[in-house]
């Protein structure tokens, strides 16, 4: 019988940030007790990752009194005065794992490829099908060009034909992909298609590749199994990406469990989360290079990365994607044009910088919106139930249906959305990220808002997912309670009618019934946000919406439901979806001055 | 004594540089270990494959995939010429044939039964690798290239566009906080590097491209300009492939920014000599900055910068603030107090109280760059 864990010594090395948590055993369960953070050293003059996981430490050791390192070591276990039990870290520094995909028809054995890549925390830089329009000598160019970390090769049913998935092998071998980091070993390539092509594909790649097979990500159209492919993508990223980079080595020695991919981390915590909640979930990441969106809809789990919609990294490429313009309609006042763009290009060559003025807030915080507004468009698309299923269709047919398969994304079903990633977790008042979570992701009928305070999801879901029989169970129930008692923190609730509405009109009444049996009423007109504060406490909810107007039960229909309040509390925007601004600035300005003041976003002063 | 990682920029005076010339494939090295190099010296040479060409010869036959051996009138690794027959039916009784020739001259480098297709490789491309600076080499790296080893000035940029460049260096801002105008660059800087001070307008860019100037470092630019120099919105810091005739480093940022003075004067020290810059930049995984390598007269070979590592910011250390407000100020750190402080933005964090011209103020450490002169 091995001795309870005691201490906890998780980190995340972050693109930008690295990010070290505490977890200690108090009275009767796992509390967060400290955490520390300093930028990530993969950058010169360093270029070693351990020297930012020692620096955070060290600020964990400064705040808790407790000594966990001797030297740049960490104390491994706890003595009782000085260490810990054990160290676990995540990663998405070095660029994380960038994996290219192959499938035979773009939206299904691709798109299956591209899920499970995703699902196991990695970047897909492109997605080859022998039906993406590309000649073969161009997807060569493609390949060499791109110098993937490892690629997974899928396509065709099993027992179906083999000629497809071969064509895409053959391809592969004619580019002889050279991996991304290391000259001198060959490149991971993890094939997952039709069984009865295994041997040739043996033949064709075993000699210039280093080629892991797997089951068949597709075995029947009706069917996707992901599994096989998403732990062969984890043990690929330990053995080949992590060893490559700078510092890795001796990181990965410190470890007690194998470093994941951070997004890996997140997505399995999210998914644990709605599983044993049994609800609708949205979770969102924004970092410095991606923004990574996480769902769970009708039972399904899916994962985007938007690889280059991010607040340090990418944000210039936020800019270029959603326009100036579209940045600025969310800044109330008005700025040189030039003189911002100039501000945010020195925020991507510089980007670990945060922001000292107000002004800078608010402008990174209108990018922030853009950002996670076109990363939820991606997602949008790609979340979608199994695309070419129909039987009685033929695969010809399913060939030109590629939008046949239906967004999971249902707004209105959504029960909690769930924000993570510095902008987010990091903002200096809880109503700006409740404002910018709405106004990205622009939630319908009624939603739970929370962020991630400190991002922990990724130590926590690194934690989850420790395989070692002894420390199994601890860390299991560590992150569990983390997760409950200060991983969380629960903003409040969004109420918002939806349908056709003129300007300022009524859209629904809600009658709020509290725990000590008061009742309060109140109107929700179009245009309108208005905030109440209220904690983390139950609310009996009636609302009744006028005719056209939807909150959950149909147009028009009745909704009794229980909601909870939070650090900003309930939350009743009435400005329909999508929100849409005035193109007059003084109009625009006003409503978001406005908007601004009904949930206390800004401090008062000249500018709000 | 409280101290705190930062990243800084190299300035340094004196080092030695060392550099991976590697080619992309492995290869021949044609130099040995000591040799002395120009920049223009060849130190290693290979050849990349060619493209290929895929032919769907049993699709094109009508045949079945595993019949496309019969019909095959070559084998592999057999040299084809453009217009050669590939493959060609039996036809019925000698006549109505059909055929598949080679689309170029190359190689047939496989044959598929499975899919019916061939594989036709076209002559390999020629790849060679230069010195880029001037030196000795200092080791080779087997098949694959040479580390070279130079004494130099090195400075780095923050931001830069355009590959690698070499030229003279040619002072024309006289101070670093001078914008170098486009009146200021005339045809005789052919082939040269320009030192410029704090800005550099697109025209004046433009006319150093029209003038093929081999480079220009000065402090800033506008970022709004690089789409009208690189066709396109600029979203990842990643460059060095722009087939451009003038490299560009920016030593300080996005705007109009005094050039450090450690930079400036470095760079006004080599006047006239011969430097290699590379404007390549990569902000993300492995970090790439753009870079000014000016080879200084060997004899005394003491390294002043490796010997040292870097410690980060301390109390006395001279720092730069990099965003505003305050943007490009240079100050002198009075003290790293421990607790968290809240900012006009109500954001709680670490700070560093700084001297900026006589003035004792607060500034997020995050916003703080160390100057790293010897």
């Amino acid at each position: 019988m091995s001795k309870k864990i005691k201490s906890i010594l998780a980190t995340d090395c972050g693109s930008t940030t690295t990010k070290a948590v505490l977890i200690e055993w108090k009275e009767d369960r796992y509390r967060l007790t400290f955490r520390g953070e300093a930028p990530t050293t993969v950058e010169a003059p360093f270029e070693d990752v351990t020297k930012g996981v020692l620096n955070a430490v060290m600020e964990v050791e400064e705040l808790s009194g407790r000594t966990i390192l001797d030297g740049d070591k960490i104390i491994t276990p706890d003595d009782g005065s000085k260490g810990v039990d054990i160290y676990v870290s995540t990663s998405s520094a070095g660029g994380g794992l960038q994996m290219m995909v192959a499938g035979v028809v773009k939206s299904m054995s691709g798109e299956s490829a591209e899920r499970a890549a995703l699902g196991a925390g990695s970047i897909v830089m492109d997605v080859l099908a022998s039906n993406d329009g590309r000649l073969p000598h161009e997807k060569i160019t493609r390949i060499r060009q791109l110098r993937p970390d490892m690629i997974l090769l899928s396509g065709g049913t099993d027992g179906g034909t083999t000629t497809h998935v071969m064509e895409l092998a053959e391809i592969l071998a004619a580019a002889n992909p050279r991996p991304r980091l290391g000259q001198n070993y060959k490149l991971p390539v993890i094939y997952a298609g039709n069984k009865k092509a295994q041997d040739s594909i043996r033949e064709t790649l075993g000699e210039i590749s280093d080629l892991d097979i797997v089951d068949n990500i597709r075995p029947v159209l009706e069917q996707e199994n992901l599994e096989p492919s998403r732990d062969k993508i984890h043990d690929l990223f330990m053995e080949h990406v992590m060893a490559q980079a700078p510092g890795y080595k001796k990181l990965m020695s410190w470890t007690d469990a194998p470093i994941m991919p951070t997004p890996g981390a997140v997505g399995s915590l999210i998914e644990m989360i709605a599983k044993k909640e049994n609800i609708s979930v949205v979770g969102v990441d924004i970092g410095g290079a991606t923004t990574d969106i996480f769902s769970v809809f009708e039972g399904k789990f899916n994962r985007t990365v938007s690889a280059n919609l991010g607040m340090s990294y990418s944000i210039c490429n936020v800019l270029a994607e959603s326009g100036l313009d579209n940045v600025l309609r969310w800044v109330p006042f008005d700025i040189d044009r030039s003189e911002l763009t100039n501000r945010i290009g020195n925020k991507m060559i510089r980007p670990t910088t945060v922001p000292q003025s107000l002004e800078e807030l608010v402008i990174e915080q209108a990018i922030a919106r853009e950002a996670l507004r076109l990363s939820f468009i991606q997602h949008k698309e790609f979340a979608t139930s199994l695309k070419g299923v129909q039987s009685e269709r033929t695969i010809s047919d399913a060939f030109e249906q590629s939008s046949s398969g239906q967004s999971l994304v249902n707004m209105m079903d959504l029960d909690l959305l769930v924000g993570s990633g510095g902008v987010l977790s990091h903002a200096p008042r809880r109503q700006q990220s409740a404002r910018m979570l709405i106004d990205a992701f622009m939630p319908e009928g009624i939603t739970q808002l929370a962020v991630d305070s400190i991002f922990m999801m990724p130590q926590l879901g690194v934690l989850a997912n420790i395989d070692k029989d002894e420390l199994k169970e601890d860390a299991s129930q560590a992150a569990l309670e983390v997760f409950d008692n200060d991983c969380l923190i629960r903003l409040g609730t969004c109420l918002t009618p939806v349908g056709n509405a003129k300007p300022n009109s009524k859209m629904a009444d809600v009658t709020l019934t509290f725990g000590d049996g008061s009742v309060k009423e109140i109107e929700i007109n179009e245009g309108s946000l208005e905030m109440m504060e209220h904690p983390y406490e139950e609310v009996k909810v009636n609302i009744k919406p006028v005719r056209g107007i939807d909150v959950g039960a149909g147009k028009g229909e009745e909704l009794e439901s229980v909601i909870y309040g939070g650090v900003v509390g309930l939350i009743f925007d009435g400005r329909n979806r999508p929100i849409t601004l005035s193109k007059e600035s003084d109009q625009r300005i006003d409503s978001l001055l406005n908007w601004s003041k009904a949930v206390d976003e800004y401090p008062k002063g000249e500018m709000f | 004594m409280a101290h705190s990682y930062t990243p800084g920029l190299k300035v340094l005076k004196k080092t030695i540089f060392k550099k991976e010339r590697i080619l992309p494939l492995k290869g021949d090295v044609l130099v040995k270990s000591g040799d002395q190099l120009t920049p223009d010296t060849i130190v290693a040479s290979t050849n990349l494959p060619g493209n290929v060409q895929m032919l769907k010869v049993s699709n094109i036959l009508n045949i079945d995939p595993k019949d496309v051996v019969e019909a095959l009138k070559v084998k592999e690794r057999q040299e084809v010429k453009k217009g050669d027959i590939i493959a060609e039916t039996s036809g019925i009784f000698g006549m109505f044939k059909s055929s598949v020739e080679s689309p170029v001259d190359g190689t047939i480098e496989s044959i598929s039964q499975s899919t019916g297709r061939v594989v036709v490789r076209e002559a390999p491309i020629p790849v060679e690798v230069d010195a880029y600076v001037s030196g000795v080499v200092d080791e080779i790296v087997e098949n694959e290239g040479i580390v070279l080893k130079s004494n130099a000035a090195f400075i780095q940029g923050i931001f830069g566009i355009a590959g690698e460049k070499r030229g003279d260096l040619l002072l024309v801002s006289s101070g670093p906080g001078e914008e170098l105008t486009a009146d200021q660059i005339t045809a005789d800087m052919k082939g040269k590097i320009l030192i410029g001070g704090s800005f550099l307008s697109l025209d004046a860019y433009k006319k150093a491209l029209s003038v093929q100037v081999a480079g220009i470092v000065v402090g800033g630019f506008n970022y709004y300009d690089l789409k009208a120099v690189l066709g396109y919105n600029l979203g990842v810091a990643i460059t060095g492939t722009e087939k451009l005739n003038t490299a560009l480093i920016v030593t300080e940022g996005y705007g109009s920014i005094p050039m450090s003075e450690a930079t400036f004067s470095l760079l006004k020290e080599n006047d006239g000599k011969a430097a290699s810059i590379n404007g390549a930049t990569q902000i993300r995984a492995g970090v790439i900055r753009p870079e000014i390598v000016i080879p200084i007269d060997a004899g005394n070979t003491d390294d002043d910068s490796s010997s040292k590592m870097p410690e980060g910011i301390q109390e006395g250390s001279t720092v730069r603030v990099i965003r505003s407000p305050n943007f490009g100020k240079i100050g002198k750190v009075i003290s790293l107090p421990a607790e968290l402080n809240k900012m006009e933005s109500e954001t709680m964090v670490r700070v560093a109280e700084i001297n900026i011209d006589g003035k004792n103020i607060l500034i997020p450490r995050a916003n703080l760059e160390m100057v790293e002169t010897e």
